[in-house]
């Protein structure tokens, strides 16, 4: 198997905690990884991402090629699209739907949805009123791996086994919050 | 034992395992994670190896020169520009020789990431005369660690090895040692023939390092980290080196038809790049940061083969490496892909919401709004951020500690107001001595020292100079009338405004500290300090 994933979001919105459940899942199964972000100035307020590749054979460069990635998983709407021309034609966009609006020019959010439904296989979430509304206002970016599980090809449980082995130090309450966003992801997506 | 590791912490785990005794560094992108896992490890506390942070890049590499000089193992990590704040110690390194064994890592900065400049360090190690490696991987990274401070031991020389951020900040799987192996003990070999740099030893010294060349080329030629790999069409042959070599591999999943020669340790090996000029018509070099390979190869003289590279364009001059330009010249087609969408619009960074800094923008600018021909200069930190809108006040930023230095000198050519704005690291870092200059000349220049009691933008690191910076201003012979200290926050922005307009219209050197917390150190303190109160 191998799965070459995007993941993108603005500084501060949680993407490298759903990057940390995917390593961990996938070190478990022992497949190869590669996972490269960037630090520093990205952080303050600007767009981050991270090119996290899991392979059942070795992996050699750390950055995925134009058109090779198969899933972005995206905490903002344009931050999807950032990264369309590395999405493969039959790969997946799970974004959530809530802008991030921190610069003055940013794009009518129509716009923004519009050109999310031309990608063949698209999946937009308001992930943030999932949170609220089911009591776990912390997990939003857990809500948004629930629901790209089946596009990454590793197996749900795994990912639960994951999420217990790296919140387990934070408490039982957080662990639970965790699982239980992680659950209502795989219910949205359907 | 496998651990998912960064690349940075496969290099502070190698030096771990390797028997380290010291750490020292300033935190600088991409290098800052090596030491903060030494810093969290319970083997480094165990062993009570150094890992505080230093005030510069000169003093850490000082101080493990010191440490070498005793006969113990001692790393210095920095940036690329930070190599240029050591490189009267490094260079001199080379010509003292070493100890205890002693491993300079430099982790460079293609594409600018989070730097001023994408300068090439690999140019230093040639430039001082020492070995260079640069590891492909992490587990290279990881491995390399041991070996170089084998090499530094058998040679008496620094080693220095120089990664990129694509690899220091990337995590992969890395085999760690179960145990790591011991310190070394003190020892007084060190002889003062080697160490004492006066003309008369230096000179022998010159002579015995520039004699010891052929050797380290012949131990590149035959080291395992420069594979030469054979391949069928001899009409092309690759050379890769560091991170370039994963790019290369990633374009021929099946194996690559054309020789490869892999490049990790420097000098250039130039037995095994003959071969291959000798062997193939056309030559093509992948190298991540400037064409210090390429240039080489190619060097004056016509050669048998044509060498192709950044120089001739098949790859891009500037910037990073990545897959996508060696498929390109290579003359992989892509497969299909989607176009960019044009609605994107970019995010740049901003201050945080809350942050001091804001506040010390929002007086300057709206005192400086009287003084149309006024100019700033900025330094290096988060605060260069104000260049941005909504502030756009800084006109300057271009190495550490240049704000002080840069209005002294402005205002010395006549300019006026000349206001300097520096952060409470940059200015231990390298505000002090352009302050001593300042004052000395009793230059007519207003210092801003914004005061976040931390290192922010590397990620919250300990601050040298904190509770210190009004003794130092003092000491350095600063008048108290012309030193304010305020607290930037909007309720106090008369009092604040006052202070700017009055220091500006002294003419002397005035300094303003406005003092805050960080709000992202402030938020960790706070969630420490909850944590605590529920054990």
């Amino acid at each position: 198997m191998k799965t070459d994933i995007i993941l993108c979001g603005v500084g501060g919105q949680g993407i490298l905690s759903i990057a940390t459940i995917i390593g961990e899942a996938a070190m478990k199964e022992n497949l190869y990884i590669k996972q490269a972000e960037v630090h520093g100035m990205s952080q303050r307020g600007g767009d981050v991402q991270s090119n996290l590749r899991i392979s059942s054979n070795p992996i050699a460069s750390d950055l995925i090629p134009l058109g090779g990635a198969d899933v972005i998983i995206s905490m903002e709407p344009m931050e999807a699209l950032r990264y369309l021309p590395f999405l493969s034609k039959d790969g997946w966009i799970i974004t959530s739907s809530a802008p991030f609006v921190n610069i003055p020019n940013y794009p009518d959010i129509e716009t923004i949805k519009a050109d999310l439904n031309k990608v063949k296989n698209v999946i937009v979430l308001d992930i943030e009123q999932a949170a609220k509304d089911n009591g776990v206002p912390r997990s939003a970016n857990v809500i948004l791996l629930g629901a790209a599980q089946k596009a990454l090809g590793i197996e749900y449980d795994k990912l639960e086994d994951a999420i217990r082995r790296v919140f387990g130090r934070k408490g039982e309450a957080i662990v639970e919050a965790n699982i239980k966003a992680l659950a209502i992801g795989r219910e949205a997506q359907k | 034992m496998k651990k998912l590791l960064l690349g940075d912490e496969a290099i502070a785990q190698g030096a771990i395992d390797a028997g380290l005794s010291g750490v020292y560094a300033y935190p600088g992108t991409p290098s800052t994670e090596i030491t903060e896992y030494i810093q969290d490890s319970p083997v480094a506390k165990e062993r009570n190896i150094h890992r505080r942070w230093s005030t510069n890049e000169k003093t850490a590499m000082e101080a493990a020169l010191g440490m070498s000089y005793m006969g113990k193992r001692a790393l210095v990590c920095m940036k690329h520009v930070g190599l240029n704040v050591c490189a009267d110690p490094f260079v001199n390194s080379g010509m003292t020789g070493t100890n205890g064994g002693l491993v300079v890592l430099v982790a460079d900065d293609p594409s600018m990431h989070s730097s001023q400049d994408e300068q090439d360090s690999r140019f230093y190690g040639k430039f001082a005369m020492v070995p260079t490696l640069e590891p492909s991987n992490q587990q290279e990274a990881y491995d390399m660690m041991q070996e170089a401070f084998d090499l530094s031991e058998q040679l008496h020389l620094p080693i220095l090895m120089r990664v990129t951020t694509r690899m220091a900040h990337s995590r992969a799987v890395v085999q760690i040692k179960e145990e790591s192996r011991p310190q070394n003990e003190l020892n007084y070999n060190a002889q003062a023939s080697n160490w004492v740099l006066l003309p008369a030893f230096a000179r022998k010294r010159n002579d015995i390092v520039t004699a010891q060349q052929p050797l380290l080329e012949q131990m590149a030629v035959d080291s395992k980290y420069n594979q030469y790999i054979d391949g069928k069409d001899h009409k092309l042959g690759i050379i890769a080196s560091g991170i370039a070599f994963n790019y290369l591999m990633e374009c021929y999943p099946d194996g690559c038809p054309y020789p490869v020669l892999k490049i990790s340790q420097y000098p250039i090996p130039k037995k095994l790049i003959r071969r291959m000029t000798d062997d193939c018509e056309f030559v093509l070099v992948a190298e991540e940061g400037q064409p210090f390979i390429e240039d080489q190869v190619r060097g004056v003289m016509p050669g048998n083969a044509v060498i192709k590279g950044r120089l001739t364009g098949e790859l891009p001059r500037t910037g990073e490496l990545n897959p996508d330009f060696l498929k390109k010249a290579l003359g992989i087609a892509n497969g299909e892909s989607y176009a960019p969408c044009e609605d994107v619009t970019p995010r740049p960074p901003a201050l945080c919401q809350g942050c001091g800094h804001r506040d010390v923008y929002t007086a300057l600018n709206e005192v400086l709004r009287e003084y149309p021909n006024a100019r700033v200069f900025g330094d290096i930190g988060c605060y260069t951020l104000g260049f941005l809108p909504p502030y756009k006040a800084i006109h300057s930023c271009v190495d550490m500690g240049a704000s002080i230095t840069m209005a002294k000198g402005a205002s010395d050519a006549g300019q006026w107001p000349a206001v300097a704005i520096i952060g409470d690291s940059t200015f231990t870092h390298s505000g002090m001595t352009g302050l001593l200059d300042a004052i000395n000349e009793n230059a007519d220049i207003t210092v801003i020292i914004s005061d976040n009691l931390t290192t922010a933008m590397t990620g919250g690191q300990d601050s040298a100079g904190t509770n210190k910076f009004e003794a130092i201003c003092k000491g350095l012979g600063l008048s108290e009338d012309h030193l304010k200290v305020v607290n930037p926050i909007p309720k106090n922005m008369p009092e604040i405004t006052a202070a700017i307009r009055e220091e500006i219209n002294y003419h002397g050197v005035s300094v303003i500290i406005p003092r805050r917390e960080c709000m992202q150190t402030l938020q960790r303190h706070l969630k420490q300090k909850k944590a605590a109160e529920k054990k």
